[in-house]
Protein backbone atom coordinates (compact mmCIF):
# COMPACT_ATOMS: atom_id res chain seq x y z
CA UNK A 1 0.00 0.00 0.00
CA UNK A 2 3.05 2.28 0.34
CA UNK A 3 3.02 2.44 -3.48
CA UNK A 4 -0.09 4.62 -3.33
CA UNK A 5 1.70 7.76 -2.09
CA UNK A 6 4.21 8.27 -4.95
CA UNK A 7 1.40 7.52 -7.42
CA UNK A 8 -0.84 10.18 -5.86
CA UNK A 9 2.06 12.63 -5.93
CA UNK A 10 2.63 11.91 -9.66
CA UNK A 11 -1.08 12.42 -10.24
CA UNK A 12 -0.92 15.84 -8.60
CA UNK A 13 2.11 16.77 -10.72
CA UNK A 14 0.23 15.71 -13.87
CA UNK A 15 -2.85 17.72 -12.92
CA UNK A 16 -0.77 20.85 -12.21
CA UNK A 17 1.14 20.40 -15.47
CA UNK A 18 -2.16 20.18 -17.38
CA UNK A 19 -3.12 23.58 -15.96
CA UNK A 20 0.24 25.25 -16.56
CA UNK A 21 1.32 24.06 -20.05
CA UNK A 22 0.72 26.54 -22.85
CA UNK A 23 1.10 23.84 -25.52
CA UNK A 24 -2.32 22.16 -25.39
CA UNK A 25 -1.04 18.82 -26.75
CA UNK A 26 1.27 18.52 -23.71
CA UNK A 27 -1.62 19.46 -21.41
CA UNK A 28 -3.80 16.71 -22.89
CA UNK A 29 -1.04 14.12 -22.47
CA UNK A 30 -0.61 15.07 -18.80
CA UNK A 31 -4.38 14.74 -18.37
CA UNK A 32 -4.11 11.23 -19.79
CA UNK A 33 -1.38 10.56 -17.20
CA UNK A 34 -3.79 11.56 -14.42
CA UNK A 35 -6.41 9.13 -15.75
CA UNK A 36 -3.86 6.34 -16.13
CA UNK A 37 -2.65 6.71 -12.53
CA UNK A 38 -6.27 6.89 -11.35
CA UNK A 39 -6.90 3.55 -13.04
CA UNK A 40 -3.79 2.03 -11.39
CA UNK A 41 -5.06 3.30 -8.03
CA UNK A 42 -8.49 1.76 -8.66
CA UNK A 43 -6.74 -1.54 -9.40
CA UNK A 44 -4.68 -1.31 -6.19
CA UNK A 45 -7.86 -0.58 -4.22
CA UNK A 46 -9.34 -3.86 -5.61
CA UNK A 47 -11.83 -2.40 -8.07
CA UNK A 48 -10.69 -3.94 -11.39
CA UNK A 49 -13.99 -3.21 -13.20
CA UNK A 50 -13.75 0.52 -12.54
CA UNK A 51 -10.02 0.45 -13.32
CA UNK A 52 -10.74 -1.00 -16.77
CA UNK A 53 -13.42 1.60 -17.53
CA UNK A 54 -11.17 4.43 -16.33
CA UNK A 55 -8.19 3.22 -18.38
CA UNK A 56 -10.20 2.90 -21.59
CA UNK A 57 -12.48 5.92 -21.35
CA UNK A 58 -10.29 8.33 -19.35
CA UNK A 59 -6.89 7.58 -20.80
CA UNK A 60 -7.74 6.51 -24.36
CA UNK A 61 -11.06 7.85 -25.65
CA UNK A 62 -11.07 11.26 -23.92
CA UNK A 63 -7.48 11.86 -25.00
CA UNK A 64 -8.34 10.89 -28.56
CA UNK A 65 -11.31 13.27 -28.64
CA UNK A 66 -9.13 16.11 -27.31
CA UNK A 67 -6.37 15.34 -29.83
CA UNK A 68 -8.88 15.41 -32.70
CA UNK A 69 -10.29 18.71 -31.46
CA UNK A 70 -6.83 20.26 -31.10
CA UNK A 71 -5.95 19.13 -34.61
CA UNK A 72 -9.07 20.95 -35.87
CA UNK A 73 -8.52 24.16 -33.88
CA UNK A 74 -5.24 25.53 -32.53
CA UNK A 75 -2.39 23.89 -30.75
CA UNK A 76 -1.16 26.80 -28.64
CA UNK A 77 -2.95 28.82 -26.03
CA UNK A 78 -3.34 32.59 -26.73
CA UNK B 1 1.94 35.52 -9.12
CA UNK B 2 -1.67 34.67 -10.02
CA UNK B 3 -0.72 31.01 -10.45
CA UNK B 4 1.09 30.99 -7.08
CA UNK B 5 -1.94 32.40 -5.28
CA UNK B 6 -4.31 29.92 -6.90
CA UNK B 7 -1.99 27.00 -6.05
CA UNK B 8 -1.78 28.10 -2.39
CA UNK B 9 -5.58 28.48 -2.29
CA UNK B 10 -6.05 25.01 -3.77
CA UNK B 11 -3.64 23.54 -1.19
CA UNK B 12 -5.66 25.14 1.64
CA UNK B 13 -8.91 23.74 0.23
CA UNK B 14 -7.32 20.29 -0.22
CA UNK B 15 -6.01 20.34 3.37
CA UNK B 16 -9.42 21.30 4.75
CA UNK B 17 -11.26 18.65 2.75
CA UNK B 18 -8.66 16.05 3.66
CA UNK B 19 -8.90 16.78 7.38
CA UNK B 20 -12.70 16.45 7.23
CA UNK B 21 -12.59 13.23 5.20
CA UNK B 22 -10.02 11.73 7.56
CA UNK B 23 -12.65 11.46 10.30
CA UNK B 24 -14.76 9.10 8.14
CA UNK B 25 -13.50 5.50 8.46
CA UNK B 26 -12.13 4.31 5.10
CA UNK B 27 -13.20 1.02 3.56
CA UNK B 28 -15.50 -0.10 6.37
CA UNK B 29 -18.95 -1.24 5.31
CA UNK B 30 -21.73 0.92 6.70
CA UNK B 31 -24.63 -1.28 5.63
CA UNK B 32 -25.22 -5.01 5.48
CA UNK B 33 -26.33 -5.03 1.83
CA UNK B 34 -22.81 -5.56 0.47
CA UNK B 35 -22.34 -8.65 2.58
CA UNK B 36 -25.67 -9.99 1.32
CA UNK B 37 -24.55 -9.61 -2.32
CA UNK B 38 -21.22 -11.32 -1.63
CA UNK B 39 -22.81 -14.21 0.28
CA UNK B 40 -25.82 -14.88 -1.95
CA UNK B 41 -24.97 -13.25 -5.29
CA UNK B 42 -23.37 -16.25 -7.00
CA UNK B 43 -26.09 -18.63 -5.86
CA UNK B 44 -29.02 -16.37 -6.81
CA UNK B 45 -27.80 -14.99 -10.14
CA UNK B 46 -25.20 -17.53 -11.34
CA UNK B 47 -22.70 -14.76 -12.16
CA UNK B 48 -19.32 -15.21 -10.47
CA UNK B 49 -18.38 -11.54 -10.91
CA UNK B 50 -20.44 -9.83 -8.19
CA UNK B 51 -20.21 -6.45 -9.93
CA UNK B 52 -21.89 -7.92 -13.00
CA UNK B 53 -24.51 -9.59 -10.80
CA UNK B 54 -25.37 -6.20 -9.30
CA UNK B 55 -25.20 -4.26 -12.56
CA UNK B 56 -27.32 -6.58 -14.69
CA UNK B 57 -29.43 -8.56 -12.24
CA UNK B 58 -30.18 -6.65 -9.05
CA UNK B 59 -29.95 -3.23 -10.75
CA UNK B 60 -30.72 -4.15 -14.35
CA UNK B 61 -33.21 -1.35 -14.83
CA UNK B 62 -30.58 1.27 -13.91
CA UNK B 63 -28.33 -0.18 -16.61
CA UNK B 64 -31.13 0.26 -19.14
CA UNK B 65 -31.26 3.92 -18.09
CA UNK B 66 -27.48 4.25 -18.50
CA UNK B 67 -27.67 2.79 -22.01
CA UNK B 68 -30.46 5.26 -22.81
CA UNK B 69 -28.35 8.20 -21.58
CA UNK B 70 -25.44 7.12 -23.79
CA UNK B 71 -27.82 6.70 -26.75
CA UNK B 72 -29.27 10.20 -26.25
CA UNK B 73 -25.75 11.68 -26.02
CA UNK B 74 -24.72 9.94 -29.25
CA UNK B 75 -27.88 11.07 -31.05
CA UNK B 76 -27.45 14.66 -29.85
CA UNK B 77 -23.81 14.78 -30.90
CA UNK B 78 -24.68 13.21 -34.25
CA UNK B 79 -27.42 15.76 -34.93
CA UNK B 80 -25.08 18.64 -34.08
CA UNK B 81 -22.04 17.36 -35.98
CA UNK B 82 -23.64 15.47 -38.85
CA UNK B 83 -22.60 16.50 -42.36
CA UNK B 84 -23.09 14.59 -45.59
CA UNK B 85 -20.22 16.43 -47.27
CA UNK B 86 -16.90 14.66 -47.44
CA UNK B 87 -14.15 16.32 -45.47
CA UNK B 88 -11.64 18.24 -47.61
CA UNK B 89 -8.90 18.07 -45.03
CA UNK B 90 -8.57 14.30 -45.34
CA UNK B 91 -7.73 14.50 -49.02
CA UNK B 92 -4.96 16.99 -48.39
CA UNK B 93 -3.63 15.04 -45.43
CA UNK B 94 -0.28 13.40 -46.03
CA UNK B 95 -0.30 9.59 -45.63
CA UNK B 96 1.02 8.16 -42.38
CA UNK B 97 4.40 6.46 -42.34
CA UNK B 98 4.60 2.80 -43.31
CA UNK B 99 5.53 1.66 -39.80
CA UNK B 100 2.58 3.51 -38.23
CA UNK B 101 -0.03 2.31 -40.70
CA UNK B 102 1.24 -1.28 -40.65
CA UNK B 103 1.30 -1.27 -36.85
CA UNK B 104 -2.28 0.02 -36.74
CA UNK B 105 -3.47 -2.65 -39.16
CA UNK B 106 -1.67 -5.31 -37.09
CA UNK B 107 -3.05 -4.13 -33.74
CA UNK B 108 -6.64 -3.47 -34.86
CA UNK B 109 -7.89 -7.12 -34.87
CA UNK B 110 -6.02 -7.89 -31.64
CA UNK B 111 -7.71 -5.01 -29.81
CA UNK B 112 -11.08 -6.08 -31.23
CA UNK B 113 -10.42 -9.59 -29.91
CA UNK B 114 -9.54 -8.22 -26.45
CA UNK B 115 -12.75 -6.17 -26.37
CA UNK B 116 -14.85 -9.17 -27.40
CA UNK B 117 -13.13 -11.30 -24.74
CA UNK B 118 -13.87 -8.71 -22.06
CA UNK B 119 -17.59 -8.52 -22.77
CA UNK B 120 -18.13 -12.22 -23.46
CA UNK B 121 -16.51 -13.08 -20.10
CA UNK B 122 -18.28 -10.24 -18.28
CA UNK B 123 -20.02 -12.57 -15.82
CA UNK B 124 -16.81 -14.50 -14.99
CA UNK B 125 -13.95 -11.99 -14.86
CA UNK B 126 -13.65 -8.22 -14.28
CA UNK B 127 -15.04 -6.11 -17.06
CA UNK B 128 -18.23 -6.22 -19.03
CA UNK B 129 -20.23 -4.68 -21.82
CA UNK B 130 -19.26 -1.07 -21.19
CA UNK B 131 -15.54 -1.75 -20.83
CA UNK B 132 -15.41 -4.17 -23.78
CA UNK B 133 -17.37 -1.77 -25.97
CA UNK B 134 -15.03 1.08 -25.07
CA UNK B 135 -12.00 -1.11 -25.91
CA UNK B 136 -13.55 -1.84 -29.34
CA UNK B 137 -14.15 1.88 -29.88
CA UNK B 138 -10.52 2.59 -28.99
CA UNK B 139 -9.46 0.18 -31.76
CA UNK B 140 -11.44 2.33 -34.22
CA UNK B 141 -9.79 5.46 -32.81
CA UNK B 142 -6.37 3.90 -33.45
CA UNK B 143 -7.25 3.22 -37.09
CA UNK B 144 -8.76 6.69 -37.58
CA UNK B 145 -5.67 8.43 -36.20
CA UNK B 146 -3.08 6.05 -37.64
CA UNK B 147 -4.41 5.33 -41.14
CA UNK B 148 -6.18 8.45 -42.46
CA UNK B 149 -8.74 7.79 -45.18
CA UNK B 150 -10.30 4.63 -43.72
CA UNK B 151 -13.88 5.17 -42.55
CA UNK B 152 -16.36 2.92 -40.80
CA UNK B 153 -19.68 2.16 -42.51
CA UNK B 154 -22.14 4.54 -40.83
CA UNK B 155 -25.23 2.51 -41.71
CA UNK B 156 -23.56 -0.56 -40.23
CA UNK B 157 -22.87 1.12 -36.89
CA UNK B 158 -26.46 2.38 -36.75
CA UNK B 159 -27.86 -1.10 -37.41
CA UNK B 160 -25.59 -2.76 -34.81
CA UNK B 161 -26.43 -0.05 -32.26
CA UNK B 162 -30.18 -0.44 -32.74
CA UNK B 163 -29.97 -4.24 -32.61
CA UNK B 164 -28.05 -4.06 -29.31
CA UNK B 165 -30.69 -1.89 -27.66
CA UNK B 166 -33.48 -4.02 -29.13
CA UNK B 167 -32.00 -7.26 -27.74
CA UNK B 168 -31.69 -5.73 -24.25
CA UNK B 169 -35.33 -4.59 -24.18
CA UNK B 170 -36.55 -7.84 -25.76
CA UNK B 171 -34.84 -9.87 -23.03
CA UNK B 172 -36.48 -7.64 -20.42
CA UNK B 173 -39.91 -8.06 -22.00
CA UNK B 174 -39.41 -11.85 -22.25
CA UNK B 175 -38.76 -11.84 -18.50
CA UNK B 176 -42.03 -9.94 -18.05
CA UNK B 177 -43.78 -12.53 -20.21
CA UNK B 178 -42.40 -15.65 -18.49
CA UNK B 179 -42.01 -14.58 -14.86
CA UNK B 180 -44.05 -11.44 -14.39
CA UNK B 181 -41.09 -9.08 -13.77
CA UNK B 182 -39.24 -6.85 -16.25
CA UNK B 183 -35.64 -8.10 -16.79
CA UNK B 184 -36.26 -11.30 -14.81
CA UNK B 185 -33.49 -13.89 -15.25
CA UNK B 186 -35.77 -16.54 -16.75
CA UNK B 187 -33.15 -18.79 -18.38
CA UNK B 188 -31.55 -21.64 -16.38
CA UNK B 189 -28.56 -20.48 -14.31
CA UNK B 190 -26.29 -23.36 -15.29
CA UNK B 191 -23.09 -24.28 -13.46
CA UNK B 192 -21.19 -21.33 -12.00
CA UNK B 193 -17.66 -20.62 -13.37
CA UNK B 194 -18.57 -21.88 -16.86
CA UNK B 195 -19.01 -19.70 -19.94
CA UNK B 196 -22.65 -20.66 -20.56
CA UNK B 197 -24.05 -19.80 -17.16
CA UNK B 198 -25.96 -17.01 -15.43
CA UNK B 199 -28.99 -17.09 -17.74
CA UNK B 200 -29.66 -13.86 -19.63
CA UNK B 201 -26.64 -11.95 -18.22
CA UNK B 202 -24.12 -12.95 -20.96
CA UNK B 203 -26.68 -12.29 -23.71
CA UNK B 204 -27.40 -8.79 -22.41
CA UNK B 205 -23.69 -8.05 -21.92
CA UNK B 206 -22.84 -9.06 -25.49
CA UNK B 207 -25.66 -6.80 -26.72
CA UNK B 208 -24.38 -3.92 -24.55
CA UNK B 209 -20.82 -4.49 -25.80
CA UNK B 210 -21.84 -4.21 -29.45
CA UNK B 211 -24.08 -1.22 -28.72
CA UNK B 212 -21.48 0.76 -26.75
CA UNK B 213 -18.69 -0.08 -29.22
CA UNK B 214 -20.64 1.02 -32.29
CA UNK B 215 -22.01 4.11 -30.52
CA UNK B 216 -18.59 5.37 -29.42
CA UNK B 217 -17.08 4.54 -32.82
CA UNK B 218 -19.91 6.54 -34.42
CA UNK B 219 -19.19 9.51 -32.13
CA UNK B 220 -15.50 9.45 -33.07
CA UNK B 221 -16.44 9.12 -36.75
CA UNK B 222 -18.73 12.17 -36.47
CA UNK B 223 -15.92 14.17 -34.84
CA UNK B 224 -13.33 13.22 -37.45
CA UNK B 225 -15.54 13.35 -40.53
CA UNK B 226 -16.62 16.95 -39.95
CA UNK B 227 -15.23 19.27 -42.64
Amino acid sequence: MILVYPLVFLMLVGALAACIFKDLMNAVISMALVSLIASILFYLLQAPDVAMAEAVIGAALTTAIFVITIRRTGRHEE
Amino acid sequence: MKILISIILLCVIALGTGLVLEMIPFGEPKTKIGEYYIDNGVEKTGAVNIVTAVVLDYRGFDTLGEITVLFIAAVGLGSVLFSSKKSDKDKKQEPASLILSTGCRFLFPLILLLGAYIFVHGHLSPGGGFQGGAVIASAFVLVYLGCPGIRVNKTGTKIVESLGGLIFITMGLLGLLFGGYFLLNFLPKGIAHTLLSAGIIPIIYVAIGFKVGSELAGIIDNLIGRP
